[in-house]
């Protein structure tokens, strides 16, 4: 540390290499390099993640599958995943969901985005903010403040366990609705539950506000795309919006996200009106703001976030606004649930049929998008998933390159702190992100497939 | 081992979805903090180490560079330990072995089809000698916290050798065969609990096959009295045991 310090104050020369990126999912780096007299040499954000190749192992696979293999492409956003890829088969199949499965599955979404936000502010976020490694230590010096948030993270789950069966990849959900549901005394427990973490929550947001002081300042305005809604804060429904273009259905997503490949990264890159965009909660806030529930506007006041706002460090502050949004949004959506009562469901006996289907859901990371194509079996010959990460990455580098150039005075561990930070703020979700798809052309792309069995 | 034994978190191409059932144990995981000392886990710390006594390895091997690195690791560490199902049987990352590799490459990656290293996707024993396994995807947090205690007693983890049909009479499920849908519970290691039948689904397979599973008589229920295509078995069979020397 010694070493590191005497660099302070002085323009150069300086290394920056951190190889793989700890507290975010997956694998990432960042590179570094600042010359003897202060100019900046290189600055990359690297994503080395082995790619797994998702969208073309779904070519052949049958619809009642395909949700179930796409869960597997993110443990943490497992439930969001099928929810996208629900929507993109019911959509093909021309499925229109009961109003009770909508509401069940807003549920779910709610109970997604809940354990991700609060694992990332909680477990992985604050640490930097309190100046430690890890959530560890903070089990000696804050043992209250992080059981109210270990207990909080614990009633996340148990949300989506009732929900859906299961915290990661659940079996409930299918095409057309529930393969089993809660029953009405569950969704009582639930909402008692949920009151109960509303104080919680609210020691959450003292938390957070006690060490703000520690957020970044830097802005840097950019393109922020999300789901929109006339009626809610959009999440599971809504047509694809930007701060700077206009807003579109959902199967015109090509023309918002335009992926491209870089060398740097097996993840593809985005861009629209600008170099880089942003999705994810931060992006959703500067979007939708206005459809917060009270209490979250609340919370957004006592953490000095307001609209626009053009500091990446304050997506995590945008993260636990939206927890607050969810927890009051499920109380309404369980209230109306148990007002109607849960009515059990035959299961949707579907005929496959030829067609192209969009499903676009905004899980915890921003904006997915996933988009199929089926034959008349009911198998899928074309796949396209675009993952929120994907398209912060370009944003992450622009964010980079416009912060490096403040940093070059400071330490060599508080330049690799400060980048870290940075990154760490998109929750980037790179095991999500590296796998997909050239979206050129179409063309019989899927009668490549070897098949050893035929029928 | 030492008498606070280091363990360390690793991942391959995976989903990260095991080891974020560790980190799901919540308070529990405190306490297990009073057992071991945690020296290496990036999905959420950032000091780390090179020397740990118990390593937990999550994913798949699928790059010639996670080769090298699996490697190092096993050199490590006095006891490896496969986490979930990419880690243990290969899971759904076997589903591009099927495949020409130049389809998905070039199906995924376009012009740039040969810009990153891929290789047909493994499980780490394939690879390298494991020591235990912790089944599932994704695993259990009940079976890593038992299987960890075992480990620390110094013993060989216990590992049902019956498959998933007698965990989901015991838990009061309809057989899906009866339901006529196609069910892997039949050849499938238990353990699991028959979470995914009882959850409404069916046994997808996820914890590999149960020893001395007989596969020609699965397919026989599964084709000529299920009444199932070759297709949907073969699908079903490929979900998850696509790393296999049968004939799937």
């Amino acid at each position: 540390m010694s070493d590191l310090e005497q660099t302070a104050g002085t323009p150069g020369p300086k290394k920056i290499n951190v190889h793989h990126l700890t507290r975010v999912e997956g694998h990432g780096n960042i590179v570094a390099e600042i010359g003897t007299d202060g100019q900046v040499e290189a600055c990359r954000w690297e994503v080395p993640e082995a790619p797994r190749f998702f969208e073309a192992m779904l070519l052949g696979k049958h619809f009642s599958d395909v949700h179930q293999i796409t869960s597997r492409i993110c443990g943490i956003c497992s439930i969001g995943h099928q929810l996208a890829s629900l929507q993109a088969t019911e959509d093909a199949m021309g499925i229109r969901p009961s109003i009770q499965t909508v509401a069940l599955r807003k549920l779910a979404l709610h109970a997604e985005n809940l354990q991700s936000h609060l694992l990332h502010v909680a477990y992985l976020v604050l640490p930097d903010l309190f100046g430690v490694g890890s959530v560890i230590p903070l089990a000696s010096t804050h043992k209250n403040e992080l059981k109210t948030l270990i207990s909080l993270h614990r009633m996340a789950n148990e949300f989506s366990r009732v929900v859906c069966g299961r915290t990661t990849h659940p079996q409930r959900l299918v095409p057309g609705g529930f393969a089993k549901l809660p029953t009405v005394k569950d969704l009582e427990t639930l909402r008692r539950d949920l009151k109960d973490s509303l104080s919680g929550l609210q020691t959450a947001v003292d938390v957070l506000a006690s060490v703000a002081g520690a957020i970044p300042a830097f802005t840097r305005p950019t393109e922020y795309v999300g789901l929109v809604s006339p009626a809610e804060y959009a999440l599971l429904h809504g047509h694809i919006s930007t701060s700077l273009d206009q807003t579109r259905p959902a199967g015109h997503y090509r023309d918002v996200t335009n992926e491209y490949m870089v060398r740097q990264s097996t993840a593809k890159w985005t861009k629209n009106k600008m170099g880089s965009l942003m999705v994810g909660a931060l992006a959703r806030f500067n979007l939708n703001h206005a459809y917060l529930t009270p209490r979250a506007k609340a919370a957004a006041k006592a953490l000095g976030l307001s609209a626009p706002c053009h500091n990446p460090y304050m997506i995590s502050v945008a993260q636990l606004v939206e927890c607050v949004h969810s927890v009051e949004d499920s109380l309404a959506l369980v209230d109306g649930l148990v007002a109607r009562g849960i009515k059990a469901e035959a299961r949707m006996d579907i005929r496959p049929r030829a067609g192209k289907g969009v499903g676009t859901v905004e899980v915890p990371r921003g904006l997915l998008i996933h988009a199929y194509e089926y034959d008349d079996q009911g198998r899928i010959v074309d796949a396209d998933c675009v993952i929120p990460t994907n398209q912060n990455h370009g944003n992450i580098q622009k964010d980079m390159d416009a912060l490096i150039p403040d940093l070059r005075d400071l330490t060599e561990a508080e330049i690799e702190l400060r980048l870290s930070m940075l990154v760490r703020a998109y929750d980037p979700c790179i095991s999500c992100s590296t796998h997909f798809i050239d979206i050129r052309g179409g063309g019989g792309r899927g009668s490549m497939v070897r098949f050893v069995h035929p029928n | 081992m030492a008498s606070k034994p280091r363990i360390a978190f690793f991942d391959f191409a995976g989903c990260e979805g095991d080891q974020l059932q560790v980190a799901n144990l919540e308070e529990r995981l405190l306490d297990l903090l009073e057992h071991v000392e945690v020296v290496n886990f990036r999905e959420v710390m950032t000091e780390r180490s090179d020397d740990y006594d118990i390593a937990f390895v999550e994913g798949s091997i699928t790059t010639p560079a996670d080769i090298d690195r699996i490697k190092g690791i096993r050199k490590r560490a006095k006891i490896l330990v496969a986490l979930g199902a990419c880690a243990t049987i290969g899971g759904v990352n076997c589903m591009k072995n099927f495949m020409d590799e130049s389809v998905y490459r070039t199906h995924v990656y376009g012009p740039m089809a040969r810009a990153y290293e891929t290789i047909p996707a493994r499980p780490v024993s394939a690879v390298v000698p494991v020591d235990a396994e912790i089944h599932g995807c994704p695993i259990d947090k009940e079976e890593f916290l038992r299987v960890t205690k075992e480990l620390l007693l110094g013993r060989t983890p216990w590992l049902p050798d019956y498959p998933v049909c007698m965990e989901c009479k015991a838990a009061g499920n309809i057989c899906r065969y009866e339901l006529g849908r196609p069910c892997l519970g039949i050849i499938t290691r238990a353990g699991c609990g028959a979470v995914c039948v009882t959850e409404g689904a069916h046994c997808w397979g996820c914890r590999g096959l149960a020893p001395h599973a007989n596969l020609d008589a699965a397919k026989y229920v599964m084709i000529d009295r299920g009444g199932f295509s070759r297709r949907q078995v073969q699908d079903l069979l490929r979900f998850y045991n696509g790393y296999t020397s049968a004939p799937l």
